[in-house]
């Protein structure tokens, strides 16, 4: 069976995943089955194989498994949020066209990754506004500088300047790591890079600061300067590298959180959110609560308790009545544990884990190494941002605003998911094809 | 550069890692402390969807019942009270936003259809969504109302109780409030900012002075202890000394060496104090524990809707070591504070022969599937022995014949009984009534309580004694 026809087969899961999700919802808020969710599940199975025809024509040796991967992650979020208000499960649908359109013009137009590497330092300027255009255009929500609104639009530009920082290092790592690890030198027994290369590595690390104070934004910090990390370590090997790196950090972060209330807090709220669980603990505190209620198997699909009930005339969602904040976004981990327990969060990261295999799977088979390193890079910025969410909701780190990739309701971060998830296929159908020809060769 | 690839792979499977397990520690392991936790409204909230069971009087009136509102997922219920103010204070209410209080309370989980784990996962499995049961109370409205309707509009209390089931047919505390006011907050508000208080429950939270009614339970201990008969005679001379300060009988009357049967039909204070010192305060404070006092009362309703009955310094109850006038305690003075409930439950233990029976609000759970559970009544304490009560039962049916309760006398009834007249200060009383009809085969025991009137026990409570009483065996709602 060739890559793509599996990548067809796998695609079934996904929309039977839609299907059963919708009827489920609407038989726990209606007491009637309409026929809508099969057509939800037609629907979306459509746009999956109009999307994979794409893919077939112009990526044929691609990984056949992550798009029907992030199509379930993508079912999984559409049913959540329809499950939620089915205003919200509509926009989302929009933005998943949107984002599938986007994918396939990256895959048509950007016929050559490679020549992204011509243009690095505009990327890496494009990057940079995109990351601090908040602070001077946008407001903040929970003190951070997130979003920007366009009209009626609002935008968060950290989704697609990640994708921006991602491309830059790749390229700039892989030009300097034999610099890097050539002229390292001993001190204290660490390996230290040489100081002249040191540079641009120190501008890195200052940007990460600027994220988290200029723009407050924890989250994005830590996916940022994660992904760096990473790469740093898969460019030169050495480990010394990423130590001295996470030092820097969080001396940087231990040292902001004393001077700026708003990350000090989040560190207090963290360690005891129970404290005060009616005002700065609330949210998570909440979120912890929710997670209870879903013990093993959760409370089925509709049943949790995310709004007052009986909130009625309400329409102004999620604001009025709200039990659990931000359900639709932040918090949509917690709402997927209450209704489908601990076996549904479960395969939520599960699912995250086989996208990183298969990108992780990718960066390997690459022969060059501005595609290794941006096939980890990548994949690494997407996994540490479902970390990076799952990990606050969960209380495993300071709780931080990021969006949970493909689920979380969001125009910006499905459509610049989808354009990472283009750039990895790219990658992947390139080296996956001299894999095969390879073989091809040594076969005759 | 590919070894580090899959080393990434793995520290990143490793936060992964994390992730399952700390979702595993709060949606299974400390789920429980989760839930238990204060700030946690979501079980509140959560009961609002069960549709919680009816609260029904002793005859089958609806006492409180639960509407749905909203639809699907939003559909909850909320509760209303059809009877109003009637049964405001002893059923309480059941908002979200207000929480619960009496009967409401302390029987919330029969009304939520509350059940062991195991059995809700099988009714979860046969896809039963959960439902409340149906709470019938031991109350009866025309007792209720006849209560109601004696006390006319004054501060004050009637408790009802089937002496040999403990069951309450009436619990009425005036002024009265409507549950279904509760739920806005500007009347909530306004409830819990009157003088008069009419959310507190003066039935069961109400400490008044006994007065007289206090020898019923002198006279236990006299008679039953063996001390006395109820021909043992003392002098009824007034004023004497006790503990040292002079005490009078009511109006300053005088009375020769007369027995206990007169002392108690004409209420003569100096006899029952002297007999109090005679007593002392061990076997005083023995046969009051008996009678429940000091600890409180075993009804099943909310602990802090409860006091305990007893002498009182400050809110501490005080205990036969500290220094307490004994021969005032005998006839009602000193710092005694009592409940009504209390003294019904006095009156009651002499009804049935001497045994105290706890008192309970309901009679009859019946469950979704109409499978029906019966108060199994149960006994408190012995205070006295059958022959001591029949005496005490004798002698109190003098007072309603030919003494200070004959107000409280039903046609064509035998009544026992005892007033009692608390002067709180010059000219202003807490009357009291306390007994039980018919006095041959007691079916109903009642205690009413007036506040800070001009008038005296046995006028002010004698008629709402009657009237209460007729209504109940009238109605064949008895015992």
């Amino acid at each position: 069976m060739s890559a793509r026809t599996r990548e067809l087969f796998a695609l079934i899961p996904a929309a039977l995943l839609v299907t059963g999700g919708f009827t489920a919802v609407l038989i726990t808020n209606s007491d009637k089955l309409g026929n809508l969710s099969l057509f939800y599940g037609a629907y979306f199975l459509a746009l999956c194989v109009v999307t994979h025809i794409v893919i077939r024509i112009r990526l044929p040796d691609a990984d056949p498994y992550l798009f029907p991967l992030v199509a379930v992650l993508a079912a999984f979020g559409m049913v959540m949020l329809y499950r939620l208000d089915t205003g919200l499960a509509r926009d989302q649908a929009n933005w998943f066209v949107l984002g599938l359109v986007l994918f396939s013009a990256t895959i048509i137009f950007l016929r050559d990754y490679e020549a992204l590497e011509r243009y690095r330092y505009l990327i890496a300027l494009v990057g940079i506004v995109l990351l601090v255009m908040p602070r001077f255009l946008g407001h903040p929500t929970n003190d951070a500088f997130l979003a920007v609104d366009i009209g009626p639009v609002t935008f968060q530009p950290t989704e697609l300047a990640k994708i921006c920082i991602v491309v830059f290092l790749a390229s700039y790592l892989n030009e300097r790591r034999e610099v890097l690890v050539v002229g390292a030198r001993r001190f204290m027994g660490l390996v230290l890079p040489p100081l002249k290369h040191l540079g641009p590595l120190l501008v890195v690390w200052g940007a990460a600061m600027v994220l988290l104070v200029f723009i407050r934004d924890l989250g994005s910090s830590v996916m940022f300067f994660g992904a760096f990390l990473a790469l740093i370590y898969v460019a030169t090997g050495r480990i010394s590298f990423v130590i001295i790196g996470l030092l820097m950090f969080v001396l940087g972060a231990w040292f902001f959180s004393h001077t700026a209330a708003h990350i000090h807090e989040r560190f207090e709220i963290w360690l005891d959110p129970f404290k005060d669980a009616g005002g700065s603990g609330y949210q998570i505190a909440q979120s912890l609560f929710a997670q209870a209620d879903g013990g093993l198997f959760g409370r089925g699909l509709g049943e949790s308790l995310v709004q007052l009930p009986g909130a009625t005339g309400c329409h102004d969602f999620p604001a009025c009545g709200a039990i659990l904040p931000a359900p639709h976004t932040d918090f949509i981990y917690a709402v997927i544990v209450d209704e489908l327990g601990l076996f549904g969060g479960a395969a939520v990261v599960l699912i995250y884990a086989l996208i990183a295999e298969r990108g992780f799977k990718t960066a390997i088979l690459a022969e060059d190494g501005f595609s290794k390193l941006l096939a980890t890079g990548l994949t690494t910025i997407l996994a540490l941002q479902a970390f990076v969410i799952i990990g606050g909701v969960t209380r495993v780190i300071p709780l931080t605003g990021v969006t949970l990739p493909f689920i979380s309701y969001g125009g910006s971060s499905i459509v610049a998911n989808f354009i990472l998830l283009a750039l990895l296929l790219m990658v992947s159908d390139k080296s996956r094809r001299r894999v095969r020809l390879q073989a091809e060769a040594e076969a005759e | 550069m590919n070894r580090q690839i899959v080393k990434l792979f793995g520290f990143i499977l490793v936060l992964y890692a994390l992730l399952f397990g700390f979702t595993s520690y709060w949606s299974v392991f400390d789920s429980s402390s989760l839930k238990a936790n204060v700030a946690n409204r979501r079980p509140l909230l959560e009961e609002q969807k069960i549709k919680r069971g009816d609260i029904l009087a002793a005859d089958g009136t609806v006492i409180a019942h639960s509407t749905p509102q909203g639809k699907g997922n939003n559909k909850i219920y909320v509760r209303h009270y059809p009877l109003g103010a009637l049964f405001g204070n002893p059923i309480g209410y059941s908002f979200v936003d207000r929480g619960r209080v009496g009967t409401e309370l302390a029987h919330n989980d029969e009304l939520v259809g509350n059940k062991t784990e195991f059995l809700s996962v099988l009714d979860q499995l046969q896809g039963h969504s959960q439902v409340g049961d149906n709470l019938t109370s031991s109350l009866d409205p025309r007792a209720q109302e006849a209560a109601v309707n004696g006390l006319a509009g004054r501060q004050g209390s009637v408790v009802a109780m089937v002496p040999s089931t403990g069951e309450i047919r009436a619990m009425v505390s005036i002024p009265e409030y409507n549950p279904n006011a509760v739920q806005s907050s500007a009347a909530f508000q306004h409830l819990n900012t009157q003088r008069s208080a009419p959310l507190f429950n003066r039935a069961t939270q109400g400490g008044y002075p006994p007065g007289s009614t206090m020898k019923v339970v002198t006279a236990t201990a006299a008679l039953d202890s063996g001390q006395f008969t109820p021909n043992s005679t003392l002098s009824g001379r007034s004023p004497i000394e006790i503990e040292g300060v002079p005490l009078s009988n009511s109006g300053g009357e005088q009375f020769g060496t007369i027995d206990m049967t007169t002392a108690l039909t004409n209420s003569v204070n100096t006899w029952w104090a002297q007999a109090g010192e005679k007593l002392g305060k061990d076997t005083m404070f023995k046969y009051m524990d008996r009678y429940g006092f000091n600890a409180k009362p075993r009804l099943d309703y909310p602990n802090f809707q409860l006091a305990a009955s007893g002498v009182y310094e400050g809110n501490r109850l005080l205990t036969p070591s500290d220094s307490i006038d004994i021969g005032r305690v005998a006839i009602g003075q000193e710092r005694l504070r009592v409940t009504p409930l209390q003294m019904a439950e006095v009156a009651a233990t002499v009804a049935n022969k001497g045994e105290l029976m706890e008192p309970r609000l309901w009679s009859k759970l019946t469950d979704p599937d109409g499978r029906v559970t019966h108060l199994e009544p149960s006994r408190q304490s012995r205070v006295m022995s059958e022959t001591t009560a029949a005496e005490l039962n004798d002698m109190m049916q003098k007072v309603v014949q030919e003494g200070t309760g004959t107000a409280a006398a039903v046609s064509g009834i035998d009544v026992a009984g005892k007033t009692g007249t608390a002067e709180i200060s010059n000219g202003v009383n807490d009357a009291w009534f306390i007994g039980f009809a018919p006095a041959s085969d007691p079916q109903i025991a009642i205690s009413c309580v007036v506040e800070h009137t001009s008038g005296f026990g046995g006028p002010t409570c004698g008629p709402i004694f009657k009237s209460v009483a007729e209504a109940i065996l009238n109605g064949g709602s008895g015992g």
